[in-house]
């Protein structure tokens, strides 16, 4: 298989040019993983393509080769989507990274995939438009990675996914060729290749260009803090906002041990003591919002608010998502090794998962620090362990695994936006049967046959696609590095 | 048409045995003129399958139906052997209002739906017909003029439960409004009109329903300043959940906006949406609380056609329907929601086939760019006699082809499933 990789770096010099072929081994290195660090596997060879006929080459070349591929953007997902194989191509992005064209009067851009979401934005506001999906990665992860990932972020609640808000795709399918995939509007005539593209974790094909829709900047932007001494008190508060008709764009909450991090890492300033802090934003026409506003108010100083600060203006804002923004990173200033988890149950059921997740940390003697989307019930548990005890990092991952079983248990999801990858496949059978797996792998025989785009990634056993046999007969659900000992997981 | 089929007496005692409601079709039950042979009415997900399982081994082809309020939209089946009537599944299974999620029955009408939401305040955020079944709903796509701020079924949908032609029961999604493991099938299921599988129930978000809503309107004689309007409504910061254009064959142009809101909030955005309109050229701008004529209305008879666009071509699409509609002397009439870029043009009832047939083909020469051109639209015919003369593709030019074919193959390799609806010559 490594032959066949090797005869294929000429090829990639004549497609790429030989400055954007990597073949030397340290180089390769630091292309190991993506924001999942705990599995890594060096690729074979890594391409840098400057243009979308330039992808189409290179995956033709891989297509005739019978050599998977993987493609990255950023590389900044969380679930190991971007995990190149060892004996692949990893297809980096990054140098197709131009805004190609803004239609302000239609509200509609065309990127490239290598450009990074915040730079949609910023290419925007000037005409007085924004990009909704605002993953807490948004500086850096690109928009090829979001349609990959179908990424959301914190303000997904009202504003939605990176599905709502792409409207048509170029594409390099499987088999090399360059196509369009939707009408470029939206509007779906035939079927929804475009729906069913986005959110495939790059195993149906690589996006090269992508059209999105724009949104008018909102008028008025309100943030409030509300502070309480648990985090059942904020999750009434999140109830009944929800139940008062009002739909903010973000809600978000902490609990005492992230708060402690945050602090620690960014001085954010919440209230002393919290036990909780939910960050509410609303956002629209200011004749809206100012009666919103007033309605979230009272409704957290009911639910019992020791404190509730309010900012409507960018600078106070920014110190109140400060916070927030800074958890992840934070709690390594308090944990030398942590998991961030990614499940979801309904909003309404936040409380008794909460107090679950408590009592399965307590048991296994492992801080779960919890940082949350509360509007929509995705939460992100930061198992909180340090890789140097013996047996710590294995209790971690079970317990990880047991705060997904919860979720599962109350009718959740074992991932609200950092995808399956190669991190969870192995729970995809808690949560689908093997038809409805069986099912949803019909689409991808018909996307890629040959099994080639991304292998191993979602689905824990893959689906053997008819007449068409992959050209090697032992690819298995498990990444082929992780089965082989190859790849290091800790 | 195929030539009408006779079926085996064991096939219908092995249908019949699937699903115990089996009858034989009549007369009402022909599809775009197809006569099926019979008609079951399952009674879960679990009947479906089976029914799904003795058609599939029977090697028949299979029609699912909700209200019927659409069977007459799109191409004529090549064969019709068996119809799933939906109905008898109606139930609303969950409505969490708490999570703003509520899980239905396929077969559940969309004014029963809307009736059980709306006792806790919510609401399922697609104009559809209230006759019609939410499972008809979302396998022709359906959305009226609040697809500018909700979307379209596929936005909205978060679950659902299909029945594969093979009778495997698939379930994607769940009941979270946010997840992302796995293919999401509702996606594809949704628009696919009958084609990849039998929906037997779809979970949906939900929103609140608005304490206050308001149609501002305003006529304009000429196409520029109409476009202008819906340019400026659509893209200000007040937030519609409907921009839409209404030009009745030899009419001025109406433009519609909804608004969506508090009662002070709503008064007020109205208020702006109004000098928005007046601006633009606009006359008789007016609010209400009631919709203006048509509004959402799609006609009932005649070849219906939907363009799709980037809203800065409006004034070009505009002219393209007039020009196209003169040579082609269809008289045509324009509604739909022109603020996101979706329009029904409707031929006169009374031009002939050839006449529509023309004109759709003038749109597709003005409109939609060559093969290799970045994609900016599409011009689909929905309805009309004209598709059942085979007088004219459906779809058109549209990119992925292949793809959907592909995909129609496997989900159903034997071609059974309403066969010839979305693509001439299967699928």
């Amino acid at each position: 298989m490594t032959a066949a990789v090797e005869a294929l770096a000429p090829r990639m010099r004549d497609i790429c040019g030989a400055g954007n072929v990597i073949t030397d081994p340290l180089e390769l290195r630091t292309y190991e993983c993506d924001g999942l660090t705990s599995h890594r596997c060096v690729p074979a060879l890594v391409v840098l393509p400057g243009s979308a006929a330039e992808v189409a080459a290179v995956v033709r070349a891989c297509a005739a080769a019978g050599v998977p591929f993987v493609a990255r953007g950023s590389g900044t997902g969380l679930s190991g989507g971007a995990l190149p194989r060892q004996d692949g191509v990893l297809i980096v992005m990054s140098r197709m990274r131009s805004v190609i064209e803004i239609d302000p009067v239609s509200r509609r851009a065309v990127v490239e995939p290598g450009v990074t979401n915040l730079s949609v934005s910023k290419a925007a506001a000037p005409f007085g438009l924004f990009y909704a999906p605002d993953p807490s990665s948004q500086v850096v992860c690109s928009v090829g990675g979001n349609v990959a990932e179908n990424s959301g972020g914190a303000h997904c609640l009202k504003h939605g996914f990176t599905v709502h808000h792409v409207t048509g795709l170029e594409v390099v399918t499987p088999a090399g060729e360059l196509m369009w995939v939707g009408d470029g509007t939206g509007v779906c005539a035939g079927y929804d290749l475009l729906g069913a593209f986005i959110g495939s974790e790059g195993t149906l094909g690589i996006a090269t260009k992508i059209v999105v829709k724009l949104v008018p900047l909102p008028e008025t932007v309100h943030t409030l803090l509300a502070a309480y001494a648990t985090t059942a008190e904020g999750g009434r508060a999140v109830s009944d906002i929800i139940a008062a008709g009002v739909l903010p764009a973000a809600i978000e909450m902490m609990d005492a041990l992230s708060i402690e991090a945050a602090e620690a890492a960014v001085r954010c300033n919440y209230p002393a003591g919290a036990g909780a802090v939910l960050i509410v934003e609303l956002d629209g026409p200011a004749a809206e919002v100012e009666a919103e506003l007033a309605t979230v108010r009272s409704i957290c100083q009911a639910a019992g608010a020791t404190e509730i600060r309010a900012a409507d203006d960018p600078a106070e804002r920014a110190v109140i998502w400060a916070g927030r923004k800074s958890a992840f990173a934070a709690v390594g200033r308090i944990s030398p090794s942590f998991i961030v988890q990614d499940g979801v149950v309904p909003r309404t059921s936040l409380g008794d998962v909460l107090a679950e997740i408590a009592a399965l940390s307590s048991s296994a003697g492992i801080r779960v620090a919890n940082v949350f989307h509360a509007g929509d019930g995705n939460l992100h548990p930061l198992v909180l362990y340090d890789d140097a005890v013996p047996g710590e990092p294995e209790a971690a991952e079970a317990l990880s695994g047991a705060i997904l079983d919860a979720c599962l248990a109350h009718g959740g999801s074992i991932t609200g936006e950092h995808g399956v990858g190669v991190d969870k496949s192995r729970y995809m059978p808690k949560m689908f049967s093997a038809e409805d797996l069986d099912t949803m792998q019909l689409v991808r025989c018909a996307f890629d046959p040959a099994t080639l785009c991304n292998p191993g990634k979602v689905f824990p056993t893959p689906r053997l696609c008819g007449e068409v046999p992959g050209p090697s007969g032992r690819r298995r659900g498990v990444h082929p590095a992780v089965a082989a000992g190859q790849a290091e997981i800790f | 048409m195929s030539a009408e089929r006779t079926v085996a007496p064991a096939v219908r005692d092995a249908l019949a045995a699937a699903c115990p409601s089996l009858s034989d079709a009549g007369p009402s039950d022909a599809v775009c003129g197809v006569a099926p042979s019979f008609v079951g009415s399952p009674a879960s997900t679990g009947e479906a399958s089976a029914l799904l399982r003795a058609a599939a081994a029977a090697g028949l082809s299979v029609v699912p139906r909700g209200a019927g309020t659409g069977m007459a939209w799109g191409l004529p089946p090549d064969s019709c052997d068996l119809v799933v009537d939906m109905r008898r599944m109606d139930t609303v299974i969950e409505h969490a209002a708490g999570d703003l999620v509520a899980r239905v029955q396929a077969g559940a009408r969309m004014e029963q739906v809307a009736a059980a939401l709306a006792e806790a305040g919510q609401q399922l955020a697609l104009d559809a017909p209230a006759d019609a079944t939410v499972g008809g709903v979302i396998a022709t796509g359906t959305a009226g003029p609040r697809r500018f701020r909700y979307g379209t079924p596929r936005d909205l949908l978060i679950g659902i439960t299909v029945v594969r032609a093979d009778g495997v029961v698939a379930h994607s999604g769940g009941k979270v409004v946010k997840n992302v493991a796995g293919y999401d099938l509702g996606k594809l299921l949704a628009g696919s009109q009958g084609t990849l599988g039998l929906i037997t129930e779809a979970t949906f978000r939900l929103h609140p329903l608005p304490p206050a809503v308001s149609w501002v309107t305003g006529e304009f004689a000429a196409a520029e300043p109409a476009a202008a309007a819906v340019a400026a409504a659509s893209g200000s910061a007040l937030v519609p959940s409907a921009v839409e254009l209404d030009w009745p064959a030899g009419g001025p142009l109406r433009v519609g906006v909804l608004l969506e809101g508090t009662p002070s909030g709503v008064a007020e955005r109205a208020r702006r949406v109004s000098e928005l309109l007046g601006s633009a050229g606009g006359s008789a701008v007016a609010a209400g609380e009631s919709p203006p004529a048509r509004w959402g209305r799609l006609p009932s008879s005649g070849t219906v056609v939907r363009v799709s666009f980037w809203v800065s071509r409006l004034a070009e699409v505009l002219a393209a329907v007039s020009a196209c509609g003169d040579a082609a002397g269809v008289r045509p009439a324009v509604t739909g929601s022109a603020g996101a870029g979706v329009l029904y043009a409707c031929a006169d009832p009374a031009a002939g086939h050839d006449a529509a047939a023309l004109f759709v083909a003038g749109l597709r020469e003005r409109l939609v760019p060559g093969p290799g051109s970045p994609p900016r639209g599409s011009v689909t015919v929905l309805a009309g006699g004209v598709l059942a003369a085979g007088a004219v593709d459906p779809l058109g030019p549209v990119p992925g082809l292949a793809l959907m074919r592909a995909v129609k193959d496997q989900f159903d390799p034997g071609g059974r499933m309403f066969p010839g609806r979305l693509f001439p010559g299967g699928g």
